[in-house]
């Protein structure tokens, strides 16, 4: 599995990073979280806001920190 | 105070999600009405009362005497701080309410198809409303462009949406009053659809980074749900305690800095150099307010002492939208999407709008 955490470093996006990474954690599943900050790379991804959340290439959230419940599920 | 405790409520009662009956869900919406409305009302009584608040705390606990320059200025302090959180919590919360309505991607199907002068119109109406930040100019700048909102009415969008700031009108209107905030709302609307008209014009698109056009436009995820109305309480809620979490130790600074001005700047001091009659304090006005980094809600105050004081309104416009409307940290995340000589028509355009709107208003009122 491969998740992303996409934002150039606003506090909300490291808030993001932190709550997927906990999610991450707390729901067992051996994987990495990379946190893209790459003005060019996230524009690839063609999201409107950041921060966002990437799963598998699939755009889970776009513009908020997600909840940490939801991140888990996206996860399972 | 009370509306972050009735929101304490409504959690609770969201986190039940879509499995509780009808009848219950409508139990828990009166229940939330009725708080809503007590909270209101008592909001209303306490913020009826700050002036007597403040004096007592100024005078009376504190051993202050009045008509001194510290007294003035304490009083102010005591007075604002209580107010604008108050004003702040209200605001903060509504316009969560009214922002969980559009989203950025509603906002650029609304804008793709549209001619450039109604565009620009509609780009500087929808920047007040559709929920932004600064950090995410970027991708917005990409999406917008890359659907195919001109490079003009997509400048309208991102001068509005910091210029007219929500959160700044609401307590403009609380603490100096309707004019004052009508004006802003006003001039900050002319300036956002004149410039990005004239950005437009000066057909700049080539001073777009090379790399934008490279992506294919119209990938953009489109989250289409409809939200009930506990969701929206939640996402007025949400804003509130991230917003209000952020900006407080502004707001602070801002009324200590009106404070001061209050209690300490002579009239005639102030006269001399924010008064109409000084041609020079408009442009420095601006040249001081670019690189001053505020959130909107930290100047309000300031811009509500300057007034006091007996500073020229169109120079605390001109100096309120300077602060809030160019700054340097997004001038910087842009950079990477424009090319400096864009980025230089963008800050010469809308700084030369705000110049305009300085004088105007020192010449007519």
């Amino acid at each position: 599995m491969e998740i992303k955490v996409l934002g150039a470093g606003c506090p909300k996006c490291k808030h993001a990073e932190k709550v997927v990474r906990e999610a991450v954690e707390a729901s067992g599943v051996d994987t990495q979280v990379e946190k893209v900050t790459d003005m060019m790379e996230i524009a690839r991804y063609g999201v409107f806001g950041t921060p966002a959340v990437v799963i598998d290439g699939d755009v889970k959230c776009v513009g908020k920190v997600p909840k940490k419940e939801d991140v888990i599920g996206w996860i399972k | 105070m009370k509306v972050g405790g009735e929101n304490g409520v409504c959690a609770c009662v969201g986190r039940g999600g879509g499995k509780q009956r009808p009848s219950a869900r409508n139990g828990a919406t009166c229940l939330w009405f009725g708080l809503g409305g007590a909270g209101l009302y008592l909001w209303w009584m306490i913020y009826g009362r700050l002036s007597a608040f403040s004096r007592f705390v100024t005078y009376r606990v504190l051993p202050v005497q009045p008509e001194t320059h510290l007294g003035s200025a304490l009083e102010f302090f005591f007075y604002d701080t209580p107010k604008v959180m108050m004003l702040l919590l209200l605001v903060v919360f509504g316009v969560g309410i009214v922002r969980s309505f559009f989203t950025p991607e509603k906002t650029r199907d609304v804008l793709s198809g549209k001619s450039e002068f109604i565009g620009n119109i509609l780009a500087a109406l929808l920047g007040i409303v559709t929920p932004f930040c600064s950090c995410s100019a970027v991708p917005l700048f990409i999406g917008f462009v890359t659907a195919g909102v001109p490079l003009g009415v997509t400048f309208s969008f991102l001068i509005s949406a910091p210029m007219v700031n929500e959160i700044a009108l609401g307590l403009l209107y609380g603490l100096v009053g309707w004019k004052v905030a009508a004006l802003y709302m006003g001039t900050g609307l002319a300036i956002a659809i004149i410039s990005g008209w004239v950005i437009g014009r000066l057909h700049l698109e080539r001073y777009i980074e090379d790399w934008v056009s490279e992506l294919d436009g119209g990938s953009a995820q489109d989250e289409k749900q409809r939200l009930t109305w506990r969701a929206r309480i939640i996402y007025g809620r949400d804003a509130v305690r991230e917003i209000v979490g952020r900006i407080w130790i502004y707001v602070l600074l801002g009324i200590a800095v009106g404070a001061g001005i209050h209690g300490y700047v002579p009239e005639s001091f102030m006269a001399s150099i924010m008064g109409k009659g000084a041609w020079w304090s408009v442009p420095l006005a601006v040249v001081i307010g670019v690189p001053m980094y505020s959130n909107a809600a930290g100047i309000i105050p300031v811009v509500e002492a300057l007034l006091g004081k007996g500073a020229a309104l169109g120079t605390v416009l001109a100096f309120m939208m300077s602060v809030i409307a160019l700054s340097m940290p997004e001038m910087v995340i842009l950079r990477k999407v424009l090319k400096p000589r864009l980025i230089a028509a963008f800050i010469g355009v809308v700084g030369g709008g705000i110049l305009l709107v300085g004088y105007l208003f020192n010449v007519v009122i």
